[in-house]
């Protein structure tokens, strides 16, 4: 790596900075659409507030919608802190970060960008996009979780997740507000786990303990 | 990281050297995320398979090169976008702006034009426009002849028009364009104080000394790096006491120039040069 001649741009060409025994998995995203509020609401009520891996969430809603609103809503549910993705923030350990209203939610190696970019399949945000670019991030080392929504959204980037060795876990269309979006998921091979939403945040637990 | 995502960012950054070493355009400090996504699209539309086709063809083939920066360049913009943005700015700047006989504007990275018109709008309906040269900078020429001819989608006119109003807007947004078939011309009137010029934010230097400068949206394409090159020149290209916009959701919080800003409104990321 030393022996480039000309300048690496930062992002590109970090390959090979694993060191030693780590965490098999290095971040999860969610994706949620219609019946996401509350569905998120109950999933991060139950996840362990020493959870170490950084969580990325895409929830479909009006482009005008607030983002404060959301946040408080989510950080009541949570007592992990939860922020508002801006542009280029860093990537920490037990954070949650919501997507805002109106931008595409990035994850990048150390950091997150936001992009306006036309949406994708009607939304913007896009679950495809945060789930493509996290599997492109971090390959194997991506969780990406699908929960409730009546689109199609998320499908093709969980696929892209396993696609590149990650775990994608899908909520159970049975136990779904709205079952189309766990169904396109589940239809299109994505899922390495099918579980109803009460055993994700376990599940989830129990990935972030995991060693390589 | 897998041998897959390893794969592809050799490719990408073999794709991005060729391109700067052959052609001068830099995109080395973009962000790699969002800028990847582009770069399948135009995989995609050449109806290539892989990356290092794509180098392959951009270098030999002068068509597809251009392909290439014009989706790297498209940045989908709206009039008003943020209407939050312009009543911040009308409520905020326009009375600090009125102390000045002349006023210089720079639009940076102005896309096909969309911010350009509302600015103009907005500083006519302020009494400011004959005071003021707006210089709209894009890497791109084809995209400027897009701005400089300012004809949009007939459809999009009904959100511009909410956005219009929500931004403040005190007359009727009807006034300013004219509808035939599908389109809309905006009034031409509206760029006579407007010089479009092209201008790389990567590579090229300050060009002017300004008392307003909007960039919005635009360096949230780019990586750290070249967020602090573009930061510091705006710092340099400001006045005293001069204005600088950003996008909702970015922010100066961890650049070299934090604390040379204050910001004008809590909600708004509406910055004034203060050292």
């Amino acid at each position: 790596m030393n022996s480039r001649a000309f300048a690496v741009p930062t992002g590109i060409g970090v390959h090979g900075r694993d060191t030693g025994a780590q965490s098999a998995y290095r971040i999860v995203v969610i994706g949620a659409s219609l019946g996401g509020t509350r569905a998120l609401s109950s999933l991060l009520s139950a996840l362990p507030g020493h959870f170490p891996l950084p969580l990325g969430i895409v929830l479909h809603r009006a482009v005008e919608s607030d983002d404060a609103t959301l946040q408080q809503l989510l950080q009541s549910h949570s007592t992990l802190p939860v922020l508002e993705a801006e542009d280029k923030m860093p990537i920490a350990a037990g954070h949650i970060y919501l997507a805002p209203a109106n931008y595409h939610l990035l994850v990048g190696h150390v950091e997150f960008s936001l992009s306006t970019e036309a949406p994708v399949g009607f939304a913007r945000p896009s679950i495809d996009v945060l789930f493509e670019s996290a599997s492109a991030a971090h390959g194997n080392k991506t969780v990406g979780v699908l929960l409730t929504g009546a689109s199609g959204d998320g499908a093709w980037g969980a696929a892209r997740i396993r696609e590149r060795g990650g775990t994608v876990v899908v909520q159970d269309p049975e136990t779904a507000e709205c079952p189309v979006m766990p169904r396109a998921a589940i239809a299109a091979d994505a899922a390495t786990s099918i579980l109803p939403l009460e055993a994700i945040p376990g599940l989830l637990a129990d990935l972030s303990q995991r060693r390589h | 990281m897998n041998d897959l995502s390893r794969l592809e960012e050799t490719e990408v950054y073999l794709l991005l050297e060729g391109i700067y070493r052959q052609f001068g355009f830099d995109f080395r400090n973009y962000a790699l995320a969002s800028l990847r996504r582009r770069i399948w699209s135009v995989v995609r539309d050449e109806k290539l398979d892989t990356i290092s086709a794509l180098q392959d063809k951009v270098l030999h083939d002068a068509s597809c090169l251009e392909r290439f920066l014009l989706t790297l360049s498209v940045h989908v913009s709206g009039m008003f976008r943020d209407p939050g943005f312009f009543r911040t700015f009308r409520a905020k700047a326009v009375p600090l702006l009125r102390t000045y006989p002349y006023i210089r504007i720079w639009l940076a990275g102005c896309s096909t034009g969309e911010e350009v018109y509302s600015m103009a709008i907005l500083l006519e309906e302020e009494g400011l426009y004959k005071r003021c040269r707006i210089y709209a900078s894009d890497m791109n020429e084809a995209v400027l002849r897009a701005a400089k001819a300012g004809i949009y989608p007939l459809h999009l006119m009904r959100s511009y028009t909410a956005n219009y109003i929500k931004a403040g807007g005190t007359r009727s947004f009807s006034e300013y364009y004219t509808a035939a078939y599908d389109s809309v011309l905006m009034r031409p009137s509206l760029v006579d104080q407007v010089v479009f010029c092209q201008h790389n934010l990567a590579t090229d230097e300050s060009f002017n000394e300004f008392n307003v400068i909007l960039c919005r949206n635009v360096m949230i394409y780019f990586d750290k790096t070249l967020q602090g090159r573009v930061h510091q020149l705006f710092y340099n290209s400001l006045v005293n006491f001069g204005l600088l916009g950003l996008g909702a959701k970015e922010s100066l919080h961890l650049t070299a120039h934090e604390h040379s800003y204050e910001q004008l409104s809590d909600e708004e990321k509406l910055y004034r040069r203060i050292a």
